[in-house]
């Protein structure tokens, strides 16, 4: 057998735990040991991973930071909501549905990255993501405006404050401010489970790709990349565009799980979230993303207990795990104690060869 | 008659984002980090001169001096105790660091004054100034505003152009290293950045609650995003580019939402910003600075 080396095996290893943890809920779930709550967090945070997953590929393995995700997440979900009510008829079978649903999401989301990304792309840093911001601020603004409905006269959709008027029989898949309405529930853990799989396959395969050497080498150091002859920009529109289309699966997979939605959801807020997730799980860990997606997603829904205080705790938190991560005065002390640690161990090691 | 009149406003509310952009814009250019949690700022400044007139009865020019002081203090403080320790990591920790801060002004907020908005009594009292008949009012709110910011703005001029602390200041912020060979205080002088931004902040959190009246936990945030994009749109460190940024952008967003559309205005901004930023990347009035080999 092929011996693997150090990335393949983290990689088998990520692939391995997500499995495991998919399978141990599943079981929970199914002999009904998980309440309806705990069921009901299961494919927000699928959503939650994948995003953090592929803005981590932005943000972790290009190096651009980017606070419009939730944008890009908006356009999948409502996407996947019109394609979705639309196909009703035609494709009966929910899953089939649900899944060209979340890859049209993906698609439009995709091709809205590349469309932006060919202006964009020129700035570089904090610009860059103020940039990101005013996009998914003019998302937010636009999808909250807009009406879009469908009748035997086939789609219809305006921005204007009236609304729309439908013919005898219409029905109106997203309603200005009042977002989307009457979606069918289609999402599943299991396609969660399964657009998380796709993702890690994805962004795993770029990573260690030549591509995905060139995306860090622009990171790490633009000249020196651009002076071997690596198209910068063609590279950091690949992650870009990757990155969107992500998101635009994971925004349609999460839509799908509420009966409705609206376009305040996506706001910078929620942007920031996930970059919270990105950065406490480490940039340019995949693994990282996916443990902090979860357990930061489920840990002011699980003190929901502490009521008004939950907030103010999860603040603190993220404040003090960033000091305690980065602080060059914490790093120190940790430092001697872990030496102090394997000074020990050490030690034992040399008194086992002596006894020896 | 109509035009001048949104014009008026517009400069008005663009005062507002300048001042609060003013404390972004200084912040960034010395410590190079985007504070989030500024707008939060902002809000606390409000709820403390809310206070301050509503609960212990004292007169105004008090309640804003109050908020002042409490808002300078806790600049300060959140700069000792969140953003000290990671002085020279990477700037997307310290961004982090500072939504983490913004969190947990709106959530202590919230716990302090609930999360019901409160109705805020306008600072200003005198009549409303009547021109052309009628045609064109302007309101005491809107003198008051526009007088603020052009005192504050000569007023900072003045400070980073001509005391020792100003020009400290500006060392830092053009090369921190350098500064501190030369026997700058760099801690010192990043303190003193945050404390006078703070200060601003209160002084934008009363303007602001007394042209919008309602006051909540959440009040400060997207004024605070609004006036990070006009400190952009002027060159992110530019204290003049935070001017012309800020009164952009509220005379943008007037406009757009008296002539073109009242729920785009947002959208419209934001276009606006990245246009703006596509033709000219570092800002109005940012300094393009040339990459070296």
């Amino acid at each position: 057998m092929k011996k693997l080396n150090r990335n393949q095996v983290k990689n088998a290893s990520t692939y391995i735990l997500v499995t495991a943890a998919f399978l141990i809920l599943q079981v929970l779930s199914t002999q009904g040991k998980l309440n309806s709550t705990t069921k009901g967090f299961l494919v927000p945070a699928c959503a939650y991973i994948v995003l953090a997953v592929s803005l981590n590929l932005l943000v972790g393995i290009c190096g651009e930071l980017s606070l419009g995700h939730a944008g890009f997440m908006g356009i999948g979900a409502f996407t996947g909501i019109v394609v979705t009510s639309l196909l009703a008829e035609a494709v009966p079978n929910g899953v089939l549905r649900l899944v060209m649903g979340m890859i049209a999401g993906g698609v439009l989301a995709g091709v809205v990255g590349f469309l932006i990304g060919i202006p964009v792309l020129r700035l570089r840093g904090d610009y860059l993501a103020i940039v990101t911001l005013a996009f998914g601020e003019i998302m937010k603004n636009v999808f909250g405006n807009l009406y879009l409905g469908v009748d035997e006269t086939g789609l219809h959709a305006t921005l204007k404050t009236e609304g729309l008027t439908l013919a005898e029989g219409g029905k109106m898949i997203i309603s200005g401010p009042r977002g989307a309405t009457g979606i069918t529930k289609l999402s599943t853990f299991a396609i969660g489970f399964v657009l998380i799989l796709f993702t890690l396959f994805v962004v795993q395969n770029l990573i260690n790709s030549r591509e995905g050497r060139a995306i860090k080498a622009v990171r790490d150091n633009r000249i020196a990349a651009e002076s071997v002859g690596i198209n910068v920009t063609a590279f950091r529109m690949k992650a870009f565009v990757v990155s969107a289309f992500l998101a635009g699966m994971a925004g349609a997979l999460y839509a799908m799980n509420y009966g409705s939605i609206t376009a305040s959801k996506f706001n910078f807020n929620t942007s920031i979230n996930i970059l919270v997730f990105v950065v406490l799980g480490g940039m340019g860990n995949i693994l990282g993303s996916i443990i902090s997606a979860t357990v930061l997603y489920i840990l002011p829904e699980a003190m929901r207990g502490l009521q008004d205080y939950r907030m103010i705790l999860y603040a603190v938190v993220l404040i003090l795990v960033m000091l305690f991560t980065w602080s060059p005065k914490m790093k120190d002390i940790i430092s001697v104690v872990t030496d102090k640690v394997r000074g020990v161990f050490r030690k034992n090691e040399k008194e086992a060869a002596f006894h020896e | 008659m109509k035009i001048i009149q949104y014009l008026i406003n517009g400069i008005s509310i663009g005062s507002v984002y300048a001042i609060i952009a003013l404390g972004y814009t200084m912040v960034y250019g010395i410590a190079k980090m985007l504070n989030f949690a500024h707008g939060d700022i902002i809000m606390v400044g409000a709820y403390i001169s809310f206070c301050v007139t509503n609960y212990l009865g004292l007169p105004v020019v008090v309640s804003i001096l109050a908020a002042m002081a409490v808002c300078t203090a806790l600049g300060m403080l959140i700069e000792a105790l969140a953003y000290k320790p990671l002085r020279g990591t990477p700037s997307l920790a310290v961004l982090i660091t500072a939504i983490g801060v913004s969190y947990f002004l709106q959530n202590a907020a919230q716990l302090i004054w609930s999360s019901s908005p409160k109705n805020y009594t306008s600072v200003v009292t005198f009549q409303p100034l009547r021109l052309a008949g009628g045609q064109l009012v302007i309101t005491g709110e809107v003198i008051v505003t526009i007088i603020a910011s052009i005192v504050i703005m000569v007023g900072l001029t003045w400070f980073t152009g001509k005391t020792r602390t100003g020009k400290a200041m500006r060392a830092v912020s053009e090369d921190r290293e350098a500064a501190e060979l030369m026997g700058i205080s760099v801690n010192k002088t990043i303190s003193t950045t945050f404390a006078i931004g703070s200060a601003l902040a209160a002084i934008a959190g009363v303007l602001l609650c007394s042209t919008v009246p309602t006051l909540q936990p959440t009040t400060g945030s997207m004024p605070g995003i609004r006036a990070f994009t006009a400190a952009v749109l002027g060159g992110i460190g530019s204290i003049p580019g935070a001017m012309l940024g800020g009164i952009l952008l509220g005379v943008i967003e007037t406009f757009s939402k008296a002539y073109l559309s009242p729920q785009f205005s947002d959208a419209i901004v934001f276009g606006v910003l990245i246009v703006i930023l596509l033709v000219k990347p570092a800002g109005l009035l940012g300094k393009q600075v040339q990459e070296k080999v």
